[in-house]
């Protein structure tokens, strides 16, 4: 019991002197996690809205790896991203692995998936006919397809939300590419992780408090974009 | 209403699904001013020729010429799509209020918001929505978002105007309302309008011309009343509403009229027929009288057939009557009298009707 009270009092006294490492830990966390979910918003709503709406060869094969895509395991994507960039990998020249880049390029591979499944099934289950009704009142293609993204916009919101619950939690990616580098590429999880192995519970505890609070507060500002939106 | 030129004639139009010809026209021409309404069952391929009609399907093969202007490259398409408007079953109205959904047409053709106001308040007045103009379009009734979605459509000036069972989901004060208004500004702005449906009493409302629609394509075309009248073929007959089918063999003729055996009752026509030929007549349910069973003598010129009433449905102000006279005969008559002969089903009756009021359909 010591053990668990000792801990909350040691991750309060690091939270209310703001520790500068803790912070900075916080920040990068953010400042990943947050570019990648903005990379995986655009390409996953783009990439679900180009397949909801076109027809072409293969398109339920492609939905079905969509949907696989969701489920990606981050220890996969880290795996991935790393051979990629790996010294003799194919974009080794790059020179980025181990870095705060290499992160969000593994973060916005399991992001994306997630953004564009929901936004494929968001665009499809708007009804059949709005299209049509929308190219029935003279729309280019262009203005057709930001209506109906504006249409969908309360399931679009939650695809951006599932993406950044996706993203900001994982560890196993950002460990594998990132190294969990002290002051340079160490985030929440990755923090936490460590510091439970060494037994320093008082730290992951902290940490785990801003984990959860970065959360709260990231999805709380989408919520309440999304439910300020929902027809009343 | 005054109709005019051909506004758009349309030429072999071919419409395919899965490589199924779903619709096949040869020729159809629409008149500038009219309101043409596609009658006929479901999958009969109204909706389809409307989105084609609308360059939202893209057909097989066709030619489409708009006021004799052929439309051929894209940019003519989609000017052609921006003359020609739709109004679905569903309203579909977009998020936001009431004016920015009669505006999204105004929107898309550059205009900005101030420019569009003075025409959505235009359209929103000759529909009677003005008061909706700053309620959100997905709080108001049915039938205040039908009206909305016909004023998002009028507001873009319409040259055509395609209208897809767009008071079906209405209920019966609302879709009277609203088509005697639509009817009304139909007329005032001389817009042209083509109805799909598969409502007689529609038609019959608002139309000027009609075509019966099986299995994509066009059975019948014509003025309301010779359609109506004067059906080709059994199918067209059933669907506008001539029930009772006599399906004879004719006995004699005589001066413009013939007498036919129809199981074994012989039934008196107005018509040119040759002995010996099988003819099938249509009467409407409307131009047979129903008594007793023991009426007077035949007099020369009506018709009397007699039978069993096998059922009596009520439809508000007349009753149906149908009568088993060893074939089918139905009649509508008013409830007072019905009432008055006391009829009820089981019960023997009699019907008599002119020969005139029967409609020869050849076959073949």
């Amino acid at each position: 019991m010591d053990l668990i009270i000792d801990g909350i009092l040691k991750a309060f006294y690091l939270l209310v002197t703001l520790d500068p490492e803790i912070m900075g830990i916080t920040l990068l966390s953010l400042k990943v996690s947050g570019t990648a979910t903005v990379i995986s918003m655009f390409l996953g709503i783009f990439l679900g809205t180009w397949i909801a709406l076109t027809s072409f060869p293969g398109k339920r094969f492609a939905i079905s790896v969509v949907n696989t895509g969701m489920a990606l395991p981050p220890v996969v994507a880290g795996l991935f991203v790393t051979i990629f960039l790996w010294r003799s990998g194919p974009f080794g020249f790059f020179e980025i692995l181990y870095t705060p880049t290499a992160m969000i390029i593994a973060q916005a591979m399991i992001a994306t998936p997630i953004v564009t499944g929901i936004s494929l099934a968001a665009i499809q289950h708007l009804p059949g006919q709005l299209r049509m009704q929308i190219m029935a009142l003279g729309a280019t293609r262009s203005q057709m397809v930001w209506l109906l993204l504006k249409e969908a916009r309360l399931p679009l919101l939650a695809a951006v939300m599932a993406g950044f619950g996706g993203v900001i939690s994982e560890v196993g990616a950002s460990m594998m590419v990132g190294g969990n580098i002290k002051g340079y590429s160490r985030v929440l999880t990755t923090a936490t992780v460590m510091e439970t192995g060494r037994g320093n519970f008082g730290i992951a505890i902290a940490l785990s408090i801003l984990l959860f609070l970065l959360a709260f507060f990231i999805n709380a500002v989408l919520t309440h974009i999304q439910q300020r939106e929902k027809p009343r | 209403m005054k109709t005019g030129a051909i506004l758009l004639d349309i030429v072999n139009l071919v419409v395919a699904r899965q490589k199924n010809i779903i619709l096949d026209i040869p020729a159809l021409s629409i008149y500038e001013g009219e309101i043409l309404a596609l009658l006929g069952p479901n999958g009969a391929g109204k909706s389809t020729l409307l989105y084609t009609l609308a360059g939202l399907l893209k057909p097989v093969r066709g030619d489409f010429y708009f006021r004799g202007k052929k439309i051929g490259l894209a940019s003519e398409a989609f000017d052609y799509r921006r003359r020609v408007t739709v109004v679905f079953q569903d309203p579909l109205l977009f998020r936001g209020t009431v004016f920015d959904n009669v505006a999204t047409g105004l929107r898309f053709r550059g205009l900005s918001r101030k420019e569009a106001a003075p025409i959505v308040e235009r359209v929103l007045d000759l529909f009677g929505i003005s008061y909706l103009m700053g309620r959100q379009a997905k709080k108001i009734s049915g039938g205040e978002a039908q009206r909305t979605s016909l004023a998002r459509a009028f507001a873009t000036s319409p040259e055509l105007i395609l209208l897809d069972e767009s008071f079906s989901s209405l209920d019966q004060p609302s879709r009277d309302s609203l088509m005697d208004d639509l009817h009304m500004i139909l007329k005032e702005t001389n817009t042209t309008a083509i109805l799909a449906t598969h409502e007689r009493s529609e038609a019959l409302r608002l139309a000027n011309r009609i075509a019966i629609m099986n299995q994509g394509r066009i059975v019948q075309i014509g003025p309301l009343s010779e359609v109506m009248n004067r059906p080709q073929n059994e199918l067209v007959a059933s669907f506008v509403g001539m029930e009772t089918l006599f399906n004879g063999k004719v006995l004699r003729c005589q001066n413009g009229s013939f007498v036919m055996d129809v199981f074994g009752c012989e039934i008196e026509a107005a018509g040119e027929a040759l002995p010996g030929e099988r003819v099938v007549c249509s009467i409407r349910p409307e131009e047979i009288s129903i008594g007793e069973k023991s009426l007077p003598a035949p007099v020369s010129g009506i018709n009397f057939v007699y039978g069993r009433i096998s059922r009596i449905t009520s439809l508000g102000p007349y009753v149906r009557v149908a009568l088993d006279c060893g074939f089918p005969l139905v009649a509508y008559i008013t409830e007072h009298n019905r009432e008055r002969l006391m009829l009820s089903e089981g019960k023997e009756a009699g019907a008599s009707f002119s020969p005139l009021s029967l409609h020869l359909i050849r076959k073949g």
